[in-house]
């Protein structure tokens, strides 16, 4: 019963590079349809984690389990069918520098849909308004946008498949704060959006004020090790000396 | 003594090394080209992406591999007249120039004009992509990046190469026409006379052979060397500069081996 109420769980999840033991035996479960946001100082294995959960990295030992799935179980083909079912915002959107905006967010949609050119251009236009940018950038390039309007078409084009797990790698970093609040109401909006269909976000951040705004679930990794997660209420009131002293900075 | 120990050891420790980075490498290399391979025979096929490469290598180095042609035709014309003229087998001239053209000038020169101009491409357009994260967004969508970006350069520099080697011998062949015959004032007719003689389409073949297989190993080098940026723009550049290097000299180290393999084979 417990597959239902999780979306990913890691159990006893050891990552080793070489003789380097970057996760160390993480227990940790996400909650389904909710915002977790995953803190640490660098080099504590936070995107090491994530890459385990799209499954781009294989357990040494352990298990990481996403909708139910052990992913070490999926062929490779399989593997890459599943993650159609996640949705990513990169720390600097990664858009395809080449391809418009209007390519870049059909891009999902003209790989794994068979929809016709005006049926792609009504989801984009849909999507563009759900991340509030105007229809004027349908035909801009990347470098045409500011670093705010492109994590707008990153989130529009990690959205555009209707994932149901979104994951964001630092969204906030390198931002001005108004930027900053701009992109946080935008996931917060976006999870409330996706809450009907239990979509469940995951962030990855140093942002304290943000994390304390805007999640659920408060997880802090250090060393490859998962030493607090709880309710952002009682992660606030956490007496664990890492924790503090992070809060602290 | 104890410090002669020291340097030994050290010494011996940095050829260890070197010679585990050089098998790494090679494995690593060799494990690219395996999956690119892999990649090629699996749906969907990239038919577009296929096509954008098709023009950017064929259609867009027409222009540079013709001009390299026209010259060392030419210059190739000069330089054994005045050779030929001493033993007076000036006769000799138009197929010893079309054999070199065919068999070694055309594939080698397009070689080394397709290393510089769209190995180096391809090692900067995949190493760019590499670090903003938009290789990394492939896989994350579930698209295999060797599949998107590899394949379709692989395929497109190894099918253009015999065409261009082709192109090189054609344009290659005129410009050596035109200096042995209005320059050097040799008669036309005697210019082509000896050619049936000396020159078979086995010669012809030998060269497209080598042209195709460099066309691969181009591909694979431009291709392997951008997937391996690491860091910003210092990765991408490090990464351009050896896929230049390397591809051209394999062109050279391979034309060697594979002729001495054709000509038995052939």
């Amino acid at each position: 019963m417990e597959t239902n109420e999780y979306a990913i769980e890691f159990s006893h999840l050891i990552k080793n590079f070489g003789e380097h033991r970057v996760l160390d035996g993480v227990d940790f479960k996400i909650h389904k349809g909710k915002i977790t946001t995953i803190l640490g100082f660098s080099g504590a294995g936070k995107s090491t984690l994530l890459k385990h959960i799209l499954g781009l990295l294989h357990p040494s030992s352990g298990v990481v389990r996403v909708l139910g799935k052990d992913l070490s179980q999926l062929s490779e083909f399989s593997l890459r069918e599943f993650r159609q079912k996640f949705g990513m915002l990169f720390q600097y959107a990664a858009l395809f520098d080449s391809k418009t905006t209007f390519e870049n967010i059909a891009f999902p949609l003209v790989e794994f849909t068979k929809n016709s050119y005006d049926q792609n251009m009504e989801r984009v236009k849909e999507l563009l308004d759900a991340v509030g940018l105007h229809e004027r950038t349908l035909h801009r390039l990347p470098s045409e946008l500011s670093g705010g309007m492109r994590k707008r078409v990153g989130l529009a084009r990690a959205l555009a498949l209707k994932p149901e797990i979104i994951l964001y790698d630092e969204p906030t970093t390198g931002l001005d704060p108004i930027t900053t609040k701009m992109v946080n109401d935008l996931i917060l909006e976006t999870a409330v959006r996706g809450r009907e269909r239990q979509m469940t976000s995951v962030i990855i951040s140093h942002d304290i004020a943000a994390t304390f705004r805007i999640s659920d679930y408060v997880a802090f990794l250090d060393h490859g090790k998962m030493v607090e997660h709880l309710p952002v209420e009682e992660f606030k009131k956490s007496q664990h000396p890492l924790v503090r002293r992070f809060m602290e900075l | 003594m104890n410090f002669l120990t020291k340097y030994f050891k050290a010494q011996i420790e940095k050829l260890g090394a070197s010679i585990l980075d050089v098998v790494g490498g090679l494995g690593r290399f060799s494990n690219f080209a395996f999956l690119c391979m892999y990649w090629m025979f699996k749906r969907p096929f990239r038919t577009k992406l296929g096509w954008e490469q098709f023009y950017f290598i064929g259609n867009k180095s027409i222009f540079i591999v013709a001009l390299t042609a026209a010259f060392s035709g030419m210059v190739m014309t000069y330089q054994t007249y005045l050779g030929f003229t001493l033993i007076s087998a000036d006769g000799f001239l138009g197929p010893i120039v079309a054999l070199a053209l065919a068999k070694e000038l055309g594939p080698v020169f397009t070689g080394l004009i397709i290393a510089g101009r769209c190995g180096a491409a391809m090692a900067a357009q995949i190493g760019t992509m590499k670090v903003t994260e938009q290789v990394d967004a492939l896989e994350v969508m579930g698209i295999s990046s060797h599949q998107y970006l590899a394949v379709p350069r692989i395929l497109a520099t190894t099918f253009m190469m015999p065409i261009l080697s082709t192109i090189f011998l054609l344009v290659g062949s005129v410009g050596s026409y035109v200096v042995g015959t209005k320059v050097l004032q040799i008669d036309g007719d005697l210019y082509f006379s000896q050619l049936g003689v000396f020159m078979f389409i086995s010669d012809i073949f030998q060269g497209l052979i080598k042209a195709t297989v460099f066309g691969y190993l181009i591909a694979v080098i431009g291709t392997y060397q951008g997937f391996s940026v690491k860091g910003g723009a210092d990765g991408v550049g490090k990464a351009t500069n050896l896929a230049v290097v390397w591809g051209m000299v394999m062109v050279l180290i391979v034309d060697y081996f594979l002729t001495s393999f054709l000509v038995l084979i052939l």
